[in-house]
């Protein structure tokens, strides 16, 4: 009997114990493997042994407690029975929420952006008072299974709820492909697998929990995995600060190491070799520049050069390993026009930017960009800065108050009670790593400036080349103005691996970045088993039971939606490994869709008796259209992608990404205007509103 | 209707409760956002704009979902004592 059980009615307390005695030991073995892992770094086991151990030994616990909870009842397998505890089912939606972005990826963003990137931190956790308040204990007095499920009911009608299905798809399969390409990532540089490799057993992983168990499995396997990312992401953070500070609680530092890095910035601005390098990058932005003007012309030229190079080393016998690097040179090149525009385009953004005072960062302490008291065109940078810093904290908390497979949560507790309570939890635990992430930054930005700035290239550490030799785009030192010392416009870092250097830029053990890894793995495996299961319930649920095939058994429908997750998986998989460019793109941007999507026709649909099916259905459309319309217009990678030519279209200068804005407030001022000019719903629909309100 | 009438009293208090709490995510989100470069003092040695963004909002968030989890049990309970419908 495993701990997962259910006792049955009266015995709560003694299940809440058992679950508690099983995940204090799990907390406590997890602890003592991080200790084994050091001690057998000591005693020399090579490093790919510890990177295994490190990631295998984690997810086959994952899999053992996705075993032990498998099941094939539907009421089990969609809504885990509907009586996890709100400390559970908190630890499982916390799991849920922190992906592979929010643990690898938002303290780069925080470092490059400073400020800019806190709309990030504070969106996505500001977003869960939303769900608190407005929705998550309504959706559970709903009690049914989906959310298009409510929209269906509340709006009586097939249309919101196959819409709402089609937007929790494409909203959840945007999110797991980026969820997918991070595992590949962290495999890749733990055990130089191949990226491809990487993707695949990841998605084993993951099909070891969602495919055997469905929610149930998912949410005690997400508890575990919970448990893994915090201490993973806590460990290395303590111990950095620590080591610059003696002060293991590194919040209480935060602004005495901001007042450091701000005047590391001052010295780095003054630094005339720091100003020699711009220059030098101003001259490639201006020979790209050229390039870009006639692109067939230019690759022409390169090639013809690099041919040249190649026959007169053959005609000179040089030596065959400066001959081979002529070859690869060659063979480097683009392979054709479309190519050597996106690459060239990417290099001269990277050079202009870095050609910028701080390598183009805002000065960490300063609140955007500009000047609300400068000139006419710094009061406008700062103006446009603060703007969009707005609209995209908007998006990011509205959007969390629509995601589908966060909102599918508030199904599995027992009471409205639990339901808010679950919330809190989830934003308890969820405010650990994120009230550590904009310190983090700083102590990262202040060991860069510290132990990288100003050293002799040939003396920087190990790792820095490790990471370089796994990909360029990831980390590159190039000693521009040849001084033979690093200089802060001559270090590129990909902001996805700021996480996983953290322990080495501090010194600390090999075997604490393979226990980060981990947590990065457990933090994109939670993610992904929930979209996934989000994915193959609005189809097998919403589109198939409730639509297509009412009659369809309980268990004929269990097994469809596995062989969809199956399905769905492959498809992310394969999405994955063809590295896709825009991944932090593609993660905001859902939230934008979510957003304008459902948080609209959900809030009616709660809070005003008089919203109805027309309204409802126009102002999905309406939301969701607008959204779209102004990403396509408007987003260079999309415009690429689907060959579209018209002008950029800015509305008040907002980007892209928070489209959401404008979709937000139109799909409610839609549902407003069109449930005004129709008929109000009937009295079954009233009753409906008032129990999920608790007053009916 | 009595019964009725007495639910929808303890509905409307809730939603006071509710606008409460939701103007105080407001100002602590969006109000702070707008004013971040306006404060001009520091808290614990960082600009007060910066430490609002990076830590106070999110302990404020923290505190609003608690508040409103005694707050929402609280109306749950006099929901149920309300004398019964029908």
């Amino acid at each position: 009997m495993s701990p997962f059980d259910d006792l049955g009615p009266g015995q709560e307390q003694a299940s809440l114990r058992r679950l508690l005695g099983f995940y204090g030991g799990l907390t406590l073995a997890f602890l003592g493997f991080v200790a084994a892992m050091v001690v057998a770094e000591r005693m020399r086991l090579p490093k790919f042994w510890l990177g295994m151990a490190c990631l295998l030994l984690p997810v086959l616990v994952y899999a053992a407690i996705g075993i032990m909870s498998r099941t094939a009842h539907a009421e089990e397998y969609y809504v885990a029975g509907r009586r996890i505890p709100p400390l559970f089912n908190g630890l499982a939606i916390a799991a849920d929420w922190m992906s592979a972005a929010s643990f690898l990826g938002l303290v780069g963003t925080v470092y490059v952006a400073g400020y800019g990137g806190l709309a990030y931190v504070m969106g996505w956790t500001g977003g869960f008072c939303l769900v608190a308040l407005l929705i998550a204990p309504y959706l559970n007095r709903f009690g049914q299974y989906t959310v298009p499920d409510f929209l269906g009911a509340r709006f009586d009608s097939h249309f919101p709820r196959l819409i709402g299905a089609a937007a929790a798809v494409l909203v959840s399969f945007t999110y797991v492909v980026a969820q997918l390409y991070a595992v590949g990532l962290i495999t890749s540089r733990l055990t130089g697998l191949g990226v491809e490799v990487g993707v695949m057993v990841g998605l084993g992983g993951v099909l070891m929990c969602s495919f055997l168990g469905g929610m149930r499995a998912i949410t005690w396997t997400q508890v575990a995995q919970c448990i893994v990312l915090l201490v993973a992401f806590i460990l290395p953070v303590v111990w950095l600060s620590v080591k610059q500070t003696g002060v293991p609680l590194p919040h209480l530092v935060f602004g005495t190491q901001l007042q450091k890095v701000s005047q590391r910035e001052a010295q780095i601005r003054a630094d005339p070799r720091e100003q020699a390098v711009s220059v030098l990058l101003r001259e490639q932005v201006a020979a790209y520049d050229a390039k870009l003007s006639d692109v067939p012309a230019a690759l022409a030229a390169d090639r013809a050069e690099a041919q040249a190079l190649l026959k007169r080393l053959q005609s000179e016998n040089a030596p065959l390993a400066s001959y081979q690097a002529a070859s690869r040179g060659l063979m480097r090149l683009p392979s054709d026009a479309d190519e050597a525009r996106r690459i060239w385009t990417a290099a001269r953004a990277s050079a202009d930017m870095r050609s910028r005072p701080l390598a183009g960062m805002t000065p960490h302490a300063q609140a955007f960009q500009g000047d609300p008291d400068g000139n006419a065109e710094e009061r406008s940078a700062f103006e446009l800065d603060r703007r969009n810093f707005l609209a995209l904290m908007f998006c990011l908390m509205i959007g969390t108050a629509g995601m589908p497979h966060i909102l599918a949560r508030f199904y599995t507790t027992p009471s409205p009670r639990a339901a808010r309570a679950s919330v809190a939890w989830a934003l308890s635990f969820i405010s650990v790593l994120y009230l550590t992430v904009p310190v983090l930054a700083v102590l990262i930005k202040l060991e860069v400036f510290n132990v990288l700035v100003g050293t002799p290239i040939d003396r920087l550490p190990a790792w820095v080349s490790s990471w370089a030799k796994l990909h360029p785009s990831l980390l590159s030192v190039v000693d521009l103005n040849a001084d033979g010392v690093l200089q802060l416009a001559e270090l590129q870092i990909d902001s996805d691996i700021f996480m996983l250097i953290t322990p080495e830029l501090a010194g600390m053990p090999y075997a604490v970045t393979g226990i980060v890894a981990a947590g990065g793995l457990a933090a994109a495996l939670s993610t992904a088993d929930g979209l996934l299961l989000t994915i193959s319930s609005a189809l097998t649920h919403d589109v198939y039971h409730r639509v297509v095939a009412p009659t369809a058994s309980p268990s004929r429908r269990v097994a469809l939606s596995k062989l969809l997750l199956l399905a769905a998986a492959m498809m992310a998989a394969n999405l994955a490994a063809l590295r896709p460019a825009n991944i932090l793109f593609l993660v905001s941007a859902a939230f934008s869709l979510a957003a304008a999507g459902f948080f609209p026709a959900l809030v009616t649909g709660i809070f005003w008796k008089r919203a109805n099916k027309w309204g409802a259905t126009a102002g999905i459309f309406a939301g969701l259209g607008v959204t779209t319309y102004y990403m396509f217009v408007n987003q260079p990678w999309l415009r690429s992608v689907f060959g579209i030519e018209s002008p950029l279209m800015l509305w008040w200068g907002v980007q892209p990404v928070a489209a959401g804005v404008f979709g937000v407030p139109l799909g409610f001022a839609v549902i407003a205007a069109v449930s005004w000019l129709t008929p109000a719903p009937n009295a079954r629909i009233d009753a409906l509103v008032g129990r999920v309100r608790g007053t009916g | 209707m009595h019964q009725e009438h007495a639910k929808e009293l303890l509905w409307r208090r809730h939603l006071r409760w509710t606008a409460v709490l939701l103007l105080c995510w407001f100002g602590v989100s969006f109000g702070a956002v707008l004013l971040a470069r306006d404060w001009r003092f520091n808290l614990f040695g960082s600009p007060f704009g910066v430490w609002i963004a990076g830590q106070g909002a999110m302990l404020v968030f923290l505190a609003i979902v608690w508040l409103h989890v005694r707050i929402g049990a609280a109306h749950d309970r006099s929901i149920a004592d309300a004398p019964a419908g029908e």
